[in-house]
């Protein structure tokens, strides 16, 4: 009976600290901020409003995913206050948005690239995107026929439910072509996590895989790729991604209603400033560190 | 003081009651849940789609056959290690080794099943895969055959620790018989000990091997996940998808309601009834050898 009665005196006063939490952060947010978009970029808002959070308690910054249409959706409809999109907004839907009143602003906050890599024993060290695109569907299976040693290739990639995965398969597998049903050969290896992806290449000399750039470990090989044969081969790297010269990167966008005013303003420079942009190379994307900020 | 007791009696009988009926409640609730999630399968998709041999859920081919064929050759490539391994150290345990080594053995056993299948997992990935890659000369490390070791590994425990307790509760008279018969200690234990225990070990593999079917992270780490349908023996030196891992892997991301959705718990009802056949199919021949052994002795 004791014990009954401690257990349920434990209970309350764990309650009674839980609801005392929530109700404290509430009373004092005054400021509100909606934010919701692409699934590429909704840790790396996470980690900004996390961190914007606890340095600014009277503000709430709420994240939430779903993928750029709907984000941008929304901005559309006037529910949020920054969509995340990890495309440049489509042509119908800036129509859509000044039909509705809204006049959507675009923000480069971050760049996303992508780095081919493999064992540093494997003696190829550039490809054509066409190339790669071929190893992972399948046509090309050694590394004979990309100028490396007789090995068979064995191909990694992230899961299916990943942003990186899709990202790979739109722009390097269809090479950007949207008619393309080209898919990944089927014994391409689905790995969960990037650190499965990297741990299979420091190891094994036959494997090929991509990962973010800021993921990338230096023991590994990454590749020099050529947007087109007969084109330069260029390394991925914070300049080459800034200057447009990689291949697979794309800007990740924040849109507004407008020119920012107010707390989301103070957000969006805050998210420019270096100390935002370090979180950005901490999860594995390029920081916009070449991008003019905006003006004041 | 009388009355009480009766009433703290009459509770704690229909609680006994009650949590011992809720196995069957838990397990109807289970099962219609999945049935549930996963029936409109069919109305979402085709049942060629789904028999197709092709796994890509983002962009519809829903074709489960790799992942049960990936799950079916991980399972008994698990079975070919754990049943022969795991009966013979429960032997070893219970017959053979002399007292101070069984005080060591069967406590180590026991530790060894209580290992996080995602420790083994991590071994798995960065010690055992490797190593078959090069002993093997295999493109990748990654394959059926390292998810079959590693579940096998994981599968013994359970099957040593209920096989040698069913070994063990051989009556002393039977082996005694057997010496007197003027039987070896090997033909004792091949010919009267494991007969009298078989429907025990036979519930410690049925145990150890749906353990192994529904294990999930160790297969997911080290199987490679591609989703090839496995056709013939060579497949087990290759990567493999199961059907756990798939549920694994994609159920956070996927979209509540949608037609990917409802093939994952599709894919979990399959699971289910192959773990109801292998538990009917194992109790009715528990049941018949009873039977038969009541018939002997009668």
């Amino acid at each position: 009976m004791n014990r009954l009665i401690i257990l349920i005196v434990l209970s309350i006063i764990l309650l009674a600290a839980c609801s005392s939490n929530t109700t404290e952060t509430n009373s004092t947010a005054a400021a509100y901020i909606e934010n919701k978009g692409s699934d590429t970029i909704v840790n790396l808002a996470l980690a900004w409003a996390e961190k914007y959070q606890s340095d600014h308690p009277e503000v709430r910054i709420s994240v939430t995913g779903g993928g750029s249409g709907t984000g941008i959706a929304s901005l559309v409809n006037g529910t949020v206050d920054i969509a995340n999109a990890s495309r440049q907004i489509k042509n119908e839907e800036i129509k859509n948005a000044k039909s509705n009143g809204v006049e959507p602003v675009e923000h480069i906050i971050a760049r996303d690239a992508i780095a081919v890599i493999v064992n540093p024993e494997n003696s190829v060290s550039q490809l054509t995107l066409k190339q790669i695109s071929d190893i992972y569907s399948g046509k090309i299976s050694n590394w004979s026929e990309v100028g490396g040693e007789d090995r068979p290739i064995v191909r990694l990639s992230r899961e299916t439910n990943s942003g990186t995965h899709v990202y790979f398969l739109e722009t390097v597998l269809r090479l950007g072509n949207s008619e393309d049903k080209t898919l990944f050969s089927m014994d391409t290896l689905l790995l969960p996590s990037s650190e499965g992806i990297i741990a299979e290449i420091r190891q094994n000399p036959n494997a090929i895989g991509y990962d973010g750039l800021g993921y990338v470990p230096k023991d590994l090989k990454m590749i020099a790729i050529a947007a087109e044969e007969g084109g330069a081969y260029v390394l991925p790297s914070i300049a080459t991604v800034n200057d447009k010269s990689y291949a697979i990167a794309r800007d990740l966008y924040m849109y507004t209603d407008g020119e920012p005013t107010g707390i989301v303003k103070e957000y969006l420079t805050w998210i420019l400033a270096p100390e935002a942009q370090e979180i950005v190379a901490e999860l594995g994307f390029v920081p916009a560190a070449l991008t003019p900020s905006p003006s004041p | 003081m009388e009355k009480s007791l009766n009433w703290y009696e009459f509770v704690i009988t229909r609680l006994i009651k009650a949590s011992g009926y809720s196995a069957i409640l838990f397990v109807a609730l289970i099962f219609f849940f999945l049935v549930r999630e996963g029936l409109p399968t069919f109305v979402d998709t085709s049942l060629t789609s789904l028999l197709s041999i092709r796994w890509y859920p983002i962009e519809e081919h829903y074709g489960i056959l790799p992942l049960l064929t990936g799950s079916l050759i991980v399972t008994i490539g698990a079975g070919l290690v754990a049943v022969p391994f795991g009966i013979g150290t429960a032997v070893y345990i219970s017959e053979i080794a002399p007292r101070w080594m069984r005080e060591i053995l069967k406590p180590l056993v026991e530790l060894l099943g209580g290992l996080p299948s995602v420790v083994l997992g991590f071994l798995g990935f960065l010690v055992l895969a490797p190593f078959l890659r090069t002993f093997l000369n295999l493109p990748t490390g990654l394959t059926a055959l390292t998810g079959s070791l590693l579940l096998g590994g994981i599968a013994v425990p359970t099957i040593v620790s209920v096989a040698e307790d069913a070994l063990d509760a051989v009556p002393r008279a039977y082996r005694e018989g057997a010496w007197a018969l003027g039987a070896t200690r090997w033909q004792t234990i091949w010919r009267v000990t494991f007969p009298a225990a078989r429907s025990g070990i036979l519930t410690g593999v049925m145990l150890g091997v749906g353990r192994a079917i529904g294990e999930t992270m160790t297969v997911m780490m080290v199987t490679g996940n591609a989703p090839v349908l496995a056709t013939k023996l060579g497949s087990l030196f290759s990567p493999v998808r199961t059907m756990t891992a798939t549920i694994a892997a994609e159920m956070g991301e996927v979209a509540s309601g949608s037609t990917h959705y409802h093939v994952l718990f599709f894919i979990g009802m399959v699971l289910f009834l192959i773990s109801l056949g292998v538990n009917v199919a194992a109790s009715s021949v528990v049941f018949r050898t009873k039977k038969r052994a009541e018939r002997i002795l009668s």
